[in-house]
């Protein structure tokens, strides 16, 4: 079984590193066909004028979308992680100063040893809620963050177990495809509310002038076109997060149970974890693929199928804890402490 | 035309050679880095144990026996350790198993006096005795399982044709002999914090 999850882990990462390229190629397709959209729309939309009128032919919407694209993915890239944490209020823990802040560094460490990967960043989210996230671009460039209220709510074994979820994250290259993707759906929300404005007053402009005459319809068929992906941008932004990250909390659950040897334990956090009903406040939308559960308390993650796979960014919590029972009762079997069924 | 073929052949037998040489050596530091890695945490246990016992010397005048097994168990598991690789671990092993034994005596005995552990630093050197033992373990477990998977590919076909070029020889697992220290998980029960 170590061979077998040793090899898996291996392509694992090959498959969490090529994601992240194809994930910021798309990004920045996507921005480039928007300017290029533009660009031809007016195009089209100039092409009939008269000679003195302006005639759009130069793709410089399409230019400067593409290198703003291609900026934000770079910006993004390279600040994901500080990004991710700023935006859920974490504070690092530097020097422990409680027993359980004591206590959170010791079970990373100990954790950190079991995986066998450095140390990560502790940080501390101060929310109520129990919940916890892992982020970062590579093994030895990453973070954990705890909530407050996971803090309280867990004993030590509990605590490891999540810690062990997350470092299992961090280890298959997982955190480094969600960071990724967590800068891009931020910044595309963004986007959107800026440019949105923009092009609604543009619009306007835009019906004012002059009409075309044959290519009317080729005009409006690029428009309508170009003004869906503009609406849906954040939409399909949302459907990748959520896509991405569904399969990887098993495989991360399993990986933590490897870990510590110990699934009921992480079988029990996440019990805990879904019993206390309320939604983690702090931690938004756009991270909200980085958690080990979905802070937002969507109900879409009650259900499998093809349906919740599109809307959900966690798998449903009974499934989860029922696989790990799963684990604990194949551990006590192989170890002939059950009795033979 | 055989010649190519031949040739084919052989360069592929070469090329998989190479690979397999390049993941023994891989696995074989792998092993080493994975064995220094319970050699630092050991390392830790053997420095915490004397502050430990310092901490509950005055409180515990009537428990000298056990204080007194954990600083030998301790210092047998210091001169043990002093020259040990991954060859010549059965002595360190059972060092550390006794000291391990002695530990589990010592808190059993702590967890009966609450107020020891309300004075001073003892709660916390406690905790921190509780994340050492925690850590040798898993450096242990990530120790076997490294070695594990170095054994395994040299004893597999084909690999195990080059395990000799590549100076691979089979690494000691390390293990629990004691009954006694399988029973440490169920005292270390007692010690966690009351959630």
């Amino acid at each position: 079984m170590t061979d077998d999850t040793g090899l898996n882990l291996f392509q694992q990462q090959e498959a969490n590193r090529r994601r992240t390229v194809w994930l910021v190629i798309a990004f920045v397709l996507f921005f480039a066909w928007l300017g290029f959209g533009g660009d031809f729309a007016y195009w089209l939309a100039t092409a009939d004028a008269g000679p003195a009128a302006y005639h759009h032919t130069f793709p410089w919407f399409g230019l400067i979308m593409t290198a703003i694209g291609a900026g934000i993915a770079r910006y993004g890239f390279a600040t994901g992680p500080n990004k991710v944490l700023w935006s859920t209020g974490a504070v690092e823990v530097v020097d422990p100063q409680t027993d359980k802040e004591r206590q959170l560094v010791n079970v990373v460490e100990e954790m950190a040893i079991a995986a066998g990967v450095p140390r990560p960043r502790i940080w501390i989210v101060p929310d109520p809620d129990p919940n916890a996230f892992a982020t970062g671009l590579d093994q030895s460039h990453a973070h954990i963050a705890v909530t407050q209220g996971l803090l309280d709510l867990c004993n030590r074994d509990e605590l490891q177990a999540v810690v062990a979820h997350e470092l299992g994250h961090v280890k298959n290259l997982d955190v480094r495809l969600m960071t990724t993707l967590a800068a891009l759906v931020g910044a595309v929300a963004l986007m959107h509310d800026g440019v949105g404005r923009l092009l609604s007053s543009g619009g306007r402009i835009g019906s004012r002038g002059g009409r075309g005459k044959g290519g009317g319809v080729v005009i409006i068929v690029v428009l309508v076109l170009w003004v869906i992906s503009w609406i849906l941008a954040p939409l399909i932004a949302q459907f990748l997060a959520m896509a991405v990250s569904r399969k990887r909390e098993y495989l991360a659950d399993a990986m933590g149970a490897q870990f510590t040897r110990n699934p009921m334990a992480l079988a029990s956090a996440l019990t805990k974890i879904d019993a206390a009903e309320a939604p983690t406040t702090s931690i938004k939308r756009g991270a909200a693929h980085l958690c080990i559960a979905d802070p937002l308390g969507r109900r879409a993650n009650l259900h499998e199928g093809a349906l919740a796979d599109l809307f959900a960014t966690h798998p449903p919590m009974a499934a989860r804890v029922a696989r790990l029972k799963g684990m604990a009762y194949q551990r006590l079997k192989a170890e002939g402490q059950f009795p033979a069924a | 035309m055989g010649g190519v073929i031949l040739l084919i052949i052989l360069a592929v037998i070469v090329l998989y050679g190479i690979g397999a040489y390049n993941g023994l050596v891989n696995l074989k530091n792998q092993t080493l880095n994975a064995f220094k890695q319970i050699d630092v945490q050991l390392k830790r246990r053997h420095d915490l144990i004397p502050n430990l016992v310092n901490a509950v010397k005055g409180a515990m005048d009537f428990e000298k026996s056990t204080l007194e097994a954990v600083i030998q168990a301790r210092n047998q598991a210091v001169s043990a350790g002093a020259n040990a690789g991954p060859d010549a671990m059965k002595q360190m092993a059972a060092a550390e198993n006794q000291l391990t034994a002695a530990l589990s005596r010592f808190n059993v005995v702590v967890e009966q006096y609450p107020q020891l552990k309300a004075t001073g630093n003892v709660g916390q050197l406690q905790e921190e005795l509780t994340s050492t033992e925690n850590r040798i373990s898993f450096a242990r477990q990530a120790y076997n399982d490294t070695a594990t998977q170095y054994n395994i590919k040299q004893q597999q076909f084909p690999t195990n044709m080059f395990a000799g070029i590549a100076k691979a020889s089979p690494a000691e697992l390390w293990e629990i002999t004691d009954e006694g220290e399988r029973a440490v998980p169920q005292v270390d029960l007692s010690m966690k914090p009351k959630a």
